[in-house]
């Protein structure tokens, strides 16, 4: 049993249920574990929410929480992975003085360096958008820092396995 | 209540429902799952549902406990002793609140109860409003499930979900929190039993290599001991249990919860383990080749320091709960799986074998154990009257048929290691939580779901008054549950643990009590006090001949202490026999 601490990516399967972000979060809670990252949404299967949760713990931990996590009813599936197993992303968004963007030319370099797109530009300020993992959104904000960052906000981590989860058929052999 | 048939206009074929409340839909979910008894208090929000129960009267009786806690035990006793789901109703607010206790005691013991809770109405939900409170967010880390219903419509699947959820694999609590619109509401009601849910596996297969595997540790064993647990009982597998310990002639021993499952004299029954089980099984933990856990999850109370547990053994473990396996205990081989078809599948893979010299090693180990401990404990020549004594008196006098309430402390160890069991689902004691006060209202719903079998509540001094007011249950029911108090003026297991771990500092442990047989009689209950050996055998005897509820205080000597004892942290093997 291993005690060395990775980071992984956990992909949970669910019912769309009131309260299951609750009782999901309560059993990391419970072993006093952070959450780095969470997110919710829809997937690939029509009614199935898919959840990405993002911590840093040891090998053996990772795998008791898979454990807990799948025994609760509305879960259908719970996965584990580190980074190499997962294509996965972050997005942000900066809002930044309007002026700058069209006074500094620096910044339009940076916006194109780092393949930033522009969401809006209004009368006193504009709206980068920018996805990537979470390196390059620490560069994009060094870079972006010293001409004043008026908000800043990052996502949490989403990710596809390179594996195949196999998802719609364990629910085709249910309904079967 | 009239049955009507509507042809629903969309799909235009006959449908057989009936227009009732929300309430009255409860209660009538409720009978379609065979619920013929249920535990619980009323109040504002759940008013319209005991106004149904009012009218059902005579179909489902509602037993008015005086406490919600005790609801719940109520209900844990009457599923611990029949398998079957035990049911509690509370109001919202205090009342739900109320049933935390009971709800985290199933939870942690796997014992399937539903708990209905009634709510605020649905547009004050969030508002603060009186007696709110999210009971779903409360209870979610100590249920199996729950679900908050604010429409009537979802009622029978909901309750459908609950029943199948609470009883099926790994059994354990449900809530079902319904708001005060939804039970007003009418609709059409129709009901369903649930039988499969899809994001839900309760018994995994068994897969038939990692049983083989099995198959080839234990023939091939030199010195294999089983350790069965709960599971067993849970999943009804006590003959074929019996049937592989039997012809593999494996020494067994158990778990706490696992008690009664095989008869105590049975000659491969080997005893307890755990903190305060017996010398032989938990010092031979650490000699056996291959340990053997069936349905037992390797609780901290069982294995003493994880670091020094069986670590020579090759480690079975039978498990119908996948995130047990490897939980705490690393295995070699894990066969998951329902105990009852495994074992099936188990039994034509194993020799026949008998382990003469092996075995010899237990009696020995018991031997020493009797000599220091056991002798001292039933057949005592001091002066005080022991806790075990009065066990073994019950022994003789229900001649082991009588199913053991225990509550928490150092009776309850003494009950769980001296009660002489022949019948399975014979020791209820709340055993993951350690919850005071669980015995006097378990014993009431045990008493109630098998009216035929002898029910002896044991409790300590100070756990009975955590639920002493259960004694009014007792009285308006008329329930023949026999009260034994074991009374040592102490918090008896807390005190004991001062004395070796703490110099003796008594820490609010000496408890100063009210007259025990005064309070039983105010609730016109037969009571008897005894202070003295030669009137103990003539007190059992005449509580065991009441046919009513009895109430019998055993003063005990004040500073015993429990034996043999693995200190917190310490090795199974390192237990002490004093
Ligand atoms: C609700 C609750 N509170 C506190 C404890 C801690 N505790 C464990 S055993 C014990 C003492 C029990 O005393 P008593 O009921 O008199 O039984 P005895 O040990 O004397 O047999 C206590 C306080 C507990 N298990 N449950």
């Amino acid at each position: 049993m291993s005690e060395q601490i990775n980071t992984y990516t956990v992909s949970i399967y669910t019912e769309n249920n009131v309260g299951l972000l609750n009782r999901i979060s309560a059993i990391f809670q419970r072993r006093k574990i952070n959450i780095e990252s969470i997110n919710s949404s829809i997937s690939e299967i029509e009614g199935v929410t898919r959840w990405a949760i993002v911590v840093v713990i040891s090998d053996e931990g990772i795998r008791k929480i898979i454990g807990q996590i799948e025994k609760q009813v509305e879960v259908i599936k719970a996965y584990y992975h580190t980074d190499d197993q997962i294509i996965y992303q972050e997005s942000c968004l900066f809002k930044i003085k309007s002026d700058l963007l069209f006074e500094d030319d620096q910044i339009k370099n940076i916006i194109s360096a780092n393949h930033a797109r522009i969401v809006t530009v209004e009368r006193d300020f504009f709206v980068l958008e920018v996805s990537g993992n979470k390196n390059e959104i620490e560069v994009m904000y060094r870079e972006l820092k010293p001409f004043g960052i008026m908000q800043f906000v990052r996502s949490g981590r989403i990710a596809v396995t390179k594996e195949e989860l196999k998802i719609s058929t364990l629910l085709q052999a249910f309904s079967a | 209540m009239e049955i009507v048939t509507t042809v629903s206009k969309k799909e235009n074929a006959p449908k057989t429902t009936e227009r009732i409340s929300g309430s009255e839909a409860i209660v009538r979910c409720l009978l379609a799952e065979g619920v013929d008894v249920l535990y619980g208090y009323p109040g504002g929000a759940i008013m319209p549902v005991y106004d149904e129960l009012y009218k059902y009267q005579d179909k489902i009786h509602h037993v008015l406990t005086r406490h919600e806690q005790g609801a719940t035990h109520a209900a844990q006793g009457y599923a611990r002793i029949s398998g079957k789901v035990g049911v509690a109703m509370a109001t919202s607010g205090p009342g739900a609140t109320n049933l935390i206790t009971g709800i985290a005691d199933a939870q942690i013991d796997s014992t399937p109860m539903v708990c209905i809770t009634g709510q605020v109405s649905s547009h004050l939900l969030g508002s603060d409003a009186f007696q709110e409170t999210d009971i779903v967010g409360i209870s979610t880390p100590v249920t199996k499930w729950n679900h908050q219903v604010t429409k009537a419509s979802e009622i029978p699947e909901v309750i459908a979900k609950a029943f199948y959820i609470a009883k099926s694999g790994r059994p354990g609590p449900v809530l079902i929190d319904i708001t005060k619109d939804a039970q007003f509401e009418e609709f059409d009601f129709e009901y369903k039993k649930c039988t499969a849910i899809r994001s839900y596996n309760p018994v995994p297969d068994v897969n038939v290599t990692a049983l083989q595997k099995a198959a080839d540790l234990i023939n091939t064993a030199k010195k294999p001991m089983i350790v069965w647990g709960q599971g067993v009982i849970l999943g009804t597998a006590e003959a074929e249990l019996k049937a592989v310990i039997e012809k593999a002639g494996i020494p067994s021993a158990w778990t706490i919860l696992g008690a009664s499952a095989i008869p105590t004299a049975h000659p491969l029954n080997i005893g307890m383990v755990g903190m305060h089980g017996n010398y032989a099984p938990n010092k031979l933990t650490n000699e056996c080749d291959v340990l053997i856990a069936i349905g037992m999850r390797f609780d901290d109370r069982v294995t003493g320091n994880l670091k020094t547990y069986a670590k020579q053994a090759k480690i079975i473990h039978f498990e119908i709960d996948p995130s047990e396996v490897d939980k705490n205990v690393k295995t070699d081989v894990a066969v998951l799986g329902n105990a009852k078809e495994s074992l099936q599948q188990l039994l034509p893979l194993l020799q026949e074998k008998k382990y003469p010299e092996w075995h010899q090693q237990f009696k020995d180990l018991y031997a020493v154990e009797f000599e220091k401990v056991i002798k001292n404990d039933i057949h005592p020549t001091k002066e005080g009257l022991t806790m075990g004594e009065v066990l073994n008196e019950i022994n003789i006098q229900s001649k082991g048929d009588a199913a053991i309430i225990s509550d928490v402390g150092q009776h309850q160890m003494i009950a769980c290691r001296y009660a002489n069991f022949t019948t399975t689902r014979s020791n209820i004691t709340s055993g993951g939580l350690g919850t005071m006060g669980f015995a006097l209202p378990a014993a009431i719903g045990a008493k109630m779901a098998a009216p035929d079998r002898e029910v002896v509540m044991i409790a300590g001094d100070g756990g009975y008054q955590m639920t002493i007011q259960e004694l009014g249950t007792i009285f308006q029911q008329k329930i023949p549950v026999k009260i034994v108090v074991l009374n040592n003026e102490f918090l008896g297991m807390v005190r004991q643990w001062q004395q070796l771990f703490f110099d003796k500092r008594y820490a609010s442990t000496e408890m100063v009590n009210p007259d025990f047989v005064a309070i039983a009689k105010g609730y016109s209950i037969e009571a008897k006090k005894v202070t003295k050996r030669d009137e103990l055998k003539e007190a059992v005897s005449e509580m065991m001949a009441s046919k009513e509820a009895y109430f019998l205080e055993v003063c005990v000597e004040k500073e015993d202490n429990v034996f043999p004892m693995i200190p917190t942290g310490a090795s199974v093997s390192d237990i002490r026999l004093c």
